[in-house]
């Protein structure tokens, strides 16, 4: 893909535009009225990058809560409420939208070879909704806060204290940015690649968001009905949900996971999108498996829609339901495992280099593949029964959410910061960060496996003794997590009070972001690009596409 | 191997545990295998191949049909396999026995009440006799809780408005764990139970005789929770207010005087006589409407009941 083939330059042409992005235009102002992608990626970049931070001090109180059975720092009416936080803001407000809204936002576009998203006012707005519901949660936090648990299941959601229907208020304003992130990618997929950009052409990138997007439009409307539904029970009392009123508690379970479920690969999918471009780059080598890889995108998305049940099933749905959702479930290990292997073999008579994105991403191979094993053991009926609302369970979604989708987006981070801010950051401080946050997470997380199937239940603010020593290596390892982030910030900060100094490729890649300047002119190419190979073709020399 | 096993899962109280545990250690061989399989690939391709020179170019290594029908039939075909053992097991286990002994357990905030065949009611505490099959039938009084008993391996949500079920046949004798696993709010991580495995002498022991910590307790303070456990609260307030029986305030030493006009003072005998047979005198101004108890209160709950009713003057 880095033949770009280019067209006459239009004389006359060489007005503000070619300014870079974060210098056309001063003042705050200019940043809350732009429709620049770029500009709305960043907002949306800060904007998740604090509710991470709000998130993780709500973790890391958890943690330490756990350091002794009973209390240690809090109450157990302000634990219930940390960890519901913790949950429903790690989730709504950072990793829902981290990858498709903050760095899709800013490289898809220009991957595609386009000026910008289908539809840029759409891309603000839905910004605004963001911040509209980032700041109603906040409201209900400090109204009363909520103490559910970020599944807000009945009859506990609609009939304890708190401010239970404000958050749930804000999980439905924030699904609407959802959906309208997802219909702004679709239409940019769809009409909007360079000319001679074939959909095989697209880098791996794209697909992995477009089945992402795919599922931000059909699923996130139910979470919509769901939570509107639960509002309305909470206030007016209609008797859907609590079985004093004539409702079904159980019924609840299955609209929340008909969404939540979808969501998991929502979470999951764009960091897998970010890997497929990572090991390419960083291996200079052909990805092995194509249209495996974008093919297994799509059947995750499809499949995710039809393995609901299997958050269930303990919840007293019938034998059989547990026996189809249990059969389905498997199936996406299958897709799981052809990702997993084709990444590996790609860096089979590779040129590796071991940059902090690609730490990453090998960080990511090996804690998905623990993140997807154990996925094996909750899917097999008999075992779930027994780890169902355990630590197990906390440690499988970790693994995935964390290890896996946080894990990738930091590796996008890293990846794409150069191109974003146009400068380089401390590569060996990266190094240290990235071994310190894999070393914590595995240190924090892997005990808690142990923990679960030992009987060890979730949402426990107080737990037997037995447990403790297991719970104690666990908050010693958030300690470890906590160092590695502080140290990132740290120089990812340092990095912003330079001059510029990233080259426009730094990482040598064939895709298309990187074939304009860093930071990007606010049009992202002076001339339209058009295309005339693959986005991978590390086998021949740059600029001999098959157009040439 | 065993303590590995031990120490992942602890300890096990039936036959069924020792098949989940048996299915749980193949997964985790299973993953240990592919995990040493990845693991092993991912260092030995990014070492063998790291970066000496920069610039070069790499063979176009697109696909592979054979490798990529390899990973993906195989770790289909595993997965199915895995589809089947865990839902036989399951299946299995959740087909009550006719012969099983079926117990009532209400969930409320924040405990767990047991009720058995014979009208004995416990709270906290849930006795059964070894190698015998038990189907607990469960409900809750307020929101979504979840009884687990981690060493049957076994655990059920429990749901309002509606009683499900959960079946075990415990062959370790002594004391096992039950937890709430289903979050149900502030004391959710105190909702705790017993499980007592009694040999079948000690269980029809303890069904006659009762707890042994009932035996040390002052008689008020059993005869409160039989007015709690038991019922007596629905019907007979302790505060003198008029309900569907007349209140145990004051009425020890009382003057009753009964529909067809005989009078009692209040004592004893009478109260035990109340509580076996209600219907022999009905006290004028209520209905003839309580159940008889007969049997169902062990010696030294009748004796605590009548403690209580006196303390309350």
């Amino acid at each position: 893909m880095a033949d770009i083939i280019t067209t006459p330059h239009i004389s006359g042409h060489a007005d503000h535009h070619d300014v870079d992005y974060l210098h056309d235009g001063k003042g705050l102002k200019s940043w809350l009225t732009t429709v620049d992608h770029k500009r709305i990626g960043i907002m949306y970049l800060w904007s998740i990058l604090f509710m991470f931070f709000l998130g993780g001090v709500f973790a890391m109180m958890i943690r330490l809560e756990l350091l002794t059975p009973k209390q240690t720092i809090m109450s157990a009416e302000t634990y219930n409420k940390v960890f519901t936080l913790h949950g429903a803001i790690m989730v709504f407000l950072f990793i829902i939208p981290s990858v498709p809204a903050a760095l899709a936002n800013f490289v898809l576009p220009l991957m595609l070879g386009a000026k910008d998203v289908a539809f840029p006012k759409l891309n603000l707005f839905s910004w605004y909704i963001y911040m509209a519901g980032a700041l109603i949660a906040v409201a209900a936090m400090v109204t009363g806060g909520v103490d559910t648990g970020w599944t807000f299941y009945t009859p506990y959601s609609t009939t304890t204290d708190g401010s239970v229907a404000l958050m749930t208020f804000a999980a439905f304003v924030l699904g609407f940015s959802s959906i309208l992130t997802g219909v702004n990618f679709v239409a940019t997929i769809h009409k909007l690649r360079a000319p001679g950009m074939g959909w095989f052409d697209m880098p791996l990138f794209c697909w992995g968001i477009y089945a992402t997007a795919l599922i931000q439009v059909l699923a996130t409307p139910v979470l919509a009905i769901t939570l509107l539904l639960l509002i309305m029970e909470r206030t007016f009392g209609i008797g859907i949900f609590d079985p004093k009123l004539g409702g079904d508690p159980v019924l609840f379970q299955h609209f929340f996971w008909f969404y939540s479920h979808p969501a998991v690969y929502i979470m999951i999918l764009p960091g897998m999108a970010i890997i497929s471009e990572i090991i390419p780059t960083f291996s200079q080598k052909t990805i092995f498996g194509y249209r495996a890889i974008a093919f297994s995108s799509v059947a995750i998305a499809l499949v995710s829609f039809i393995v609901w049940g299997h958050h269930m099933f303990t919840s007293g749905q019938s034998q059989l339901a547990s026996a189809i959702f249990s059969f389905i479930t498997f199936f996406v290990a299958v897709p799981s495992a052809i990702k997993t292997f084709n990444w590996i073999v790609t860096m089979y008579k590779g040129s590796v280099a071991f940059n902090a994105p690609m730490l990453y991403a090998l960080s990511f191979l090996l804690l998905f593949g623990i993140g997807g094993l154990t996925g094996i053991f909750l899917g097999a009926v008999s075992v779930d029964i027994h780890l169902h609302d355990t630590y197990f369970v906390v440690a499988h979604f970790h693994y995935v959410m964390m290890g896996s989708t946080v894990i990738a987006f930091l590796g996008g981070l890293h990846y794409w910061w150069p191109k974003m801010f146009g400068r380089m950051y401390n590569e060996s401080a990266a190094k240290v960060a990235c071994a310190l946050v894999f070393i914590g997470f595995n240190a924090t997380f892997l005990p808690q496996f142990v923990l679960g199937s030992r009987g060890m239940p979730r949402r426990y603010y107080n737990y037997l003794p037995e447990f403790q020593f297991l719970h104690q290596v666990s908050t010693v390892g958030s300690w470890i997590l906590g160092l590695g982030f502080l140290i990132m910030a740290g120089y990812l900060f340092a990095s912003l009070r330079k001059k510029m100094d990233a080259p426009a490729n730094p990482w040598h890649s064939r895709t298309l972001e990187w074939q304009t300047a860093s930071p990007p002119i606010t049009h992202n190419f002076h001339e339209v690009p058009s295309v005339g190979g693959g986005p991978y073709d590390y086998y021949r020399p740059v600029g001999q596409g098959r157009n040439a | 191997m065993d303590s590995i096993r031990h120490w992942m899962l602890g300890p096990q109280g039936s036959a069924y545990a020792n098949d989940v545990d048996v299915l749980y250690m193949f997964l985790v061989w299973l993953s240990v295998f592919f995990f040493a399989l990845i693991v092993f690939l991912t260092v030995y391709f990014a070492w063998k191949y790291r970066r000496r020179k920069e610039g070069v170019l790499t063979p176009n290594i697109g696909h592979n049909l054979a490798l990529e029908l390899l990973w993906s039939i195989v770790p289909l075909i595993i997965v199915m396999g895995i589809f089947f053992w865990g839902f036989n097991d399951y299946v299995r286990a959740s087909v009550a026995p006719n012969d099983a002994i079926e117990i009532h357990v209400t969930g409320k905030k924040w405990l767990w009440a047991f009720e058995y065949p014979d009208g004995t009611r416990t709270i906290g505490n849930l006795h059964v006799p070894v190698n015998r099959p038990v189907k607990l039938i469960l409900t809750s009084e307020d929101v979504l809780h979840d009884f687990y008993i981690p060493s049957m391996r076994q655990k059920t949500d429990v749901i309002p408005g509606r009683f499900v079920d959960l079946t075990f046949t415990p062959t370790v004798p002594g004391r096992h764990q039950v937890f709430c696993a289903e979050y149900c709010g502030k004391s959710h991580s105190d909702m705790m139970a017993n499980l007592f495995v009694d040999s079948p002498e000690a269980y029809e022991k303890w069904l006659v005789e009762g707890d042994p910590e009932l035996q040390t307790m002052p008689p008020v303070e059993v005869g409160k929770l039989v007015y709690e456990n038991k019922g007596c609260n629905s019907c007979h307030s302790i505060d003198g207010s008029k309900n569907t029986g007349p209140s145990f305030k004051g009425l020890y030493g009382r003057l009753e005087k009964f529909t067809d006009g005989s009078t009692v003072t209040v004592d004893d005998n009478y109260i035990a006589e109340s509580i076996n047979n209600p219907q022999a005198r009905i006290v004028a101004g209520y209905e003839p409407v309580m159940p008889t108890f007969q049997g169902l209160l062990r010696i030294p709950e009748m004796r605590g009941i009548i403690a209580y009713i006196k303390e309350l003057k």
